[in-house]
């Protein structure tokens, strides 16, 4: 049985793009067949932070309109051979898409792979709703940030409204991704901690990833980080969140400061899984 | 900077999660209100429209939530004819 997952968060900017990429890869990595749809069309990004920015020839929207066959856009990934790019269009705009052209590609995906992560674009536009429209499973990507947990919490109620899944009744599966999370200044009270945040959304947890600079590195190299830097905290918070996502019991690690007598005095902090 | 400020500044976290406790409970029940309501009033006014004609601005339902009483009014205006006929 494959699974859809719209990886979404109403604000921009909060790392929605590198987290559908690092998971992707993390559950291509643990041998699953996976595709990657990005569907901010006019804005495409995530061609540029897999590394696939020159192999894109046909798109979602040559797909959906009927020009172009589905494994004539599908771009499998050189590194990882079960993973694959589904790239939006950079010259059209949202209105491209129509919800019996997303559904008929979804389809078309269930029947080849066994993950269809969805990249939303930020908003609460048409093209918001059609990425998340046909999933079974959301990650809402949010920072500790007033603005992100609002948006989140609006995108939270359009889940359980607008997504096929709530209209025929069925329960549509949310999980948090709090990203750029700077347990420093969490503990001296500057940033919200995971806990306020969980206690607001009030959706499971599905893991929590400490701002990094390898983070920005990946991207710079067009390589997720969960295959560029695996052993790094960033990419090991990536691959539990996707271990948790293929079912797997695992405690979430909440990132801590580490710092040692000479940081402390001087104020410099480190941030550790 | 006074001692105190020293022990207490950049406590900004509690303000965030405060104010989006407040703001959130908000607007979901605003985010509800809107279907809620516009059933309620659509369905009253078609229980009245079967015993007698009555305008659809004649039927004012609000609801208010609050974090501890929340109130549904319902505040339907007779017509005239009809109340002389009573």
């Amino acid at each position: 049985m494959s699974k859809v997952v719209v990886v979404t968060s109403g604000k921009g900017g909060v790392g929605k793009t590198t987290s559908s990429a690092s998971i992707g890869a993390a559950l291509a990595k643990a041998g699953q067949n996976v595709v990657v749809v990005d569907f901010d069309v006019g804005l495409r990004n995530l061609d540029l932070v897999m590394g696939a920015e020159r192999r894109v020839v046909f798109d979602l929207v040559n797909v959906v309109q009927g020009d172009a066959k589905l494994p004539q856009a599908l771009i499998r990934d050189k590194r990882l051979e079960t993973l694959h790019l589904l790239p939006a269009s950079q010259t059209r705009d949202k209105d491209a898409l129509t919800e019996e052209g997303v559904e008929r590609v979804i389809e078309g995906l269930r029947e080849r792979f066994d993950w269809i992560v969805c990249d939303s674009p930020a908003g609460i536009e048409k093209g918001a709703t059609l990425a998340m429209r046909f999933a079974d499973v959301a990650v809402v990507v949010t920072n500790p940030e007033v603005s992100s947990v609002r948006d989140s919490d609006r995108i939270i109620g359009m889940l359980d409204s607008k997504t096929r899944r709530a209209e025929q009744g069925e329960k549509i599966e949310k999980q948090l991704l709090l990203t750029r999370y700077d347990p420093a200044r969490a503990a001296r009270g500057e940033m919200m901690k995971v806990d306020d945040v969980l206690e607001i959304l009030a959706i499971p947890l599905l893991g929590v990833v400490a701002e990094s600079p390898d983070v920005l590195t990946a991207s710079n190299l067009g390589c997720p980080v969960t295959l560029h830097d695996p052993a790094s905290p960033a990419a090991k918070a990536y691959t539990d969140a996707a271990r948790r996502l293929m079912g797997e019991a695992l405690a979430v690690r909440v990132p801590t400061e580490k710092r040692g007598f000479m940081e402390r005095l001087f104020g410099r902090k480190a941030a550790a899984a | 900077m006074s001692l105190f400020s020293f022990f207490t500044r950049n406590r900004s976290a509690p303000v965030a999660r405060d104010r989006l406790q407040v703001l959130l409970a908000h607007e979901r029940a605003l985010d509800g209100r809107g279907d809620l309501v516009a059933l309620l009033q659509q369905e009253i006014l078609a229980v009245i429209a079967r015993h007698f004609p009555i305008d659809q601005e004649k039927v004012v339902v609000k609801l208010d939530r609050g974090q501890r009483v929340s109130t549904l009014e319902i505040d339907i205006e007779m017509p005239d004819e009809v109340s002389a006929r009573t």
